[in-house]
């Protein structure tokens, strides 16, 4: 860390886990893009990236920016993780390979494809139980309501006891920022969470023909063990929940406040998928993630010396003018393919094929009976380290006539 | 610049000269050629740039990784010899004049 700074790097005070930023990130994202391609940030003693072309080419050069040394501010060669690190999120190859190949075999996109007509009952369900209320909370009632359902009946998990998938993945976003009030807010409680889904990690507990189930089937063709097995299981009930929960209630926000744009996904709910890839672009649910640099490495006139932390800006490379057209414009038909929502490379959200069907399924169904959707009332953010969503979203909708 | 013939799956030809280091999937939205959706922005992920490589060429480009040939097992459309995922090759000055085929379903 004593290593020479060189003098060209833009240096910036800003601290992107302060309850300021993390309320309103876009203008202070629009300030680091615009302080140059890599940026000090003198708060942490940290370095981030914000633009589109750095934050792909560091995310696609896992020699370089590794992430075994953990994705957070705390880096694992100096501090003892607060949980066995994940064998996926933070891991490098080879090892992280192994793992990695365990879990794209077992979410396969045919395997998520035969997921669709479950999903889409229980879609089907909620989206007439919401009408009929006519106006509800689209965070509780909506998007918090499917996924905690779909996601972890399509993983094999008991019924009871799912309350602390959201609270375990809250605590574990936070846990890569640093420790704040915000994190440790939501690491009040944590022990029974956390020893809850220890337990839903092991086989015993885990549906035959789930997920779940199919990870430990799938584990030892990569020479991975139960114990590994499980430590994959923890992976999917981190990831995801709390990111998808996000990603829904964001679309209803975003449809709230743009009814020409819901309009169009009404008029055509084929759209409803595409529609969702603009809103991990729009409001990305995962907001940052950092890296560790291997070596000394040059980016763009600046040196950054090795063992150094870099945060990785997803949502500010989703909005870089240098990148997309017009890009604070919400536009459903955006190509959006090519944002880093969903992270790229080798790390890339292994879920993410999960997380377009249960999007896909849950907006197409609403499009199908309601005409608009607009706010009714206030909308309150859930402060998190690493994630940007709501904690509620009053809603009214107006079902289309019959 | 190495050419590129993309066909689509109604037979239209389309021929277009790609940098090298290019993928064939960047090569197609680049250009503005229809019939590859790439849903995961090329990381292997979605099985949605699925392409059919003219037979001559089958033989002469690089192999299919694991990854890319279990993703091959869900593509939308039927898999054959021919199949790639079009994130997954790199034009290179060996591979001028190669024609890919688009399928008729990526989704």
């Amino acid at each position: 860390m004593s290593a020479t700074i060189t003098s060209d790097a833009p240096v910036s005070r800003l601290d992107p886990f302060s309850e300021r930023f993390l309320n309103d990130p876009y203008p202070p994202h629009r300030e680091l893009r615009d302080a140059g391609p890599v940026v000090r940030l003198e708060r942490y003693g940290i370095w981030a990236m914000a633009r589109h072309e750095q934050v792909h080419a560091a995310l696609n050069d896992p020699e370089t920016f590794r992430s075994a040394a953990g994705v957070g501010l705390a880096d694992f060669t100096k501090e003892k993780p607060f949980r066995p690190p994940s064998l996926l999120l933070e891991a490098d190859p080879p090892e992280h390979s192994r793992a990695r190949r365990t879990i794209t075999g077992v979410l396969s996109p045919k395997r998520v494809r035969s997921l669709r007509e479950a999903f889409e009952r229980e879609a089907h369900a909620l989206v007439e139980r919401v009408v009929d209320q006519g106006r509800f909370d689209a965070v509780d009632e909506f998007a918090e309501a499917f996924p905690t359902k779909v996601f972890p009946d399509a993983v094999g998990v008991p019924d009871k006891g799912r309350e602390n998938l959201m609270a375990y993945g809250n605590m574990v976003f936070n846990a890569f920022g640093p420790q704040n009030e915000i994190f440790r807010e939501s690491a009040k409680g944590q022990d029974e969470v956390r020893e809850w889904i220890a337990e839903m990690c092991l086989r015993e507990n885990l549906r035959d023909g789930g997920l779940g189930a199919d990870i430990y089937e799938h584990a030892p063709r990569h020479e991975m063990g139960p114990d590994e097995a499980a430590l994959l299981v923890r992976s999917l009930l981190s990831a995801g929940v709390d990111t998808t929960v996000h990603g829904l209630g964001n679309a209803i926000y975003c449809f709230a406040t743009h009814p020409d744009q819901w309009a169009a996904v009404h008029a055509d709910p084929s759209r409803a998928r595409a529609a969702f890839e603009e809103v991990v672009r729009f409001e990305s649910p995962v907001q940052t993630f950092f890296r560790t640099t291997t070596r000394a490495v040059e980016v763009e006139g600046v040196t950054l010396p090795e063992g150094e932390k870099v945060l990785l800006f997803l949502a500010a490379a989703n909005r870089d003018p240098r990148h997309w057209e017009e890009p604070d414009r919400f536009d459903v038909e955006r190509r959006a393919s090519g944002h880093v929502g969903f992270g790229s490379g080798i790390h890339a959200c292994v879920g993410q094929m999960l997380a377009r069907l249960e999007a896909d399924v849950l907006i197409g169904a609403l499009a199908r009976r309601v005409e608009a959707i607009e706010l009714d009332g206030e909308p309150e953010l859930k402060l998190n380290n690493t994630l940007r969503g709501l904690a509620s979203l009053p809603v009214r909708v107006h079902p289309a006539s019959a | 610049m190495p050419a590129v013939t993309y066909v689509s799956a109604d037979g239209a030809r389309e021929q277009v000269e790609l940098a090298v280091g290019t993928t064939l999937k960047d090569g197609a939205l680049e250009n503005g050629i229809d019939g590859i959706v790439a849903e995961c922005g090329g990381n292997a992920m979605c099985a949605t740039c699925h392409v059919y490589v003219d037979e001559a060429w089958i033989e002469r480009l690089p192999e299919r990784s694991e990854v890319e040939d279990e993703l091959l097992e869900s593509t939308a459309s039927e898999r054959t010899a021919a199949s790639r995922l079009s994130c997954q090759i790199k034009v290179s000055d060996e591979l001028e004049g190669l024609v890919v085929q688009l399928p008729e379903e990526q989704e």
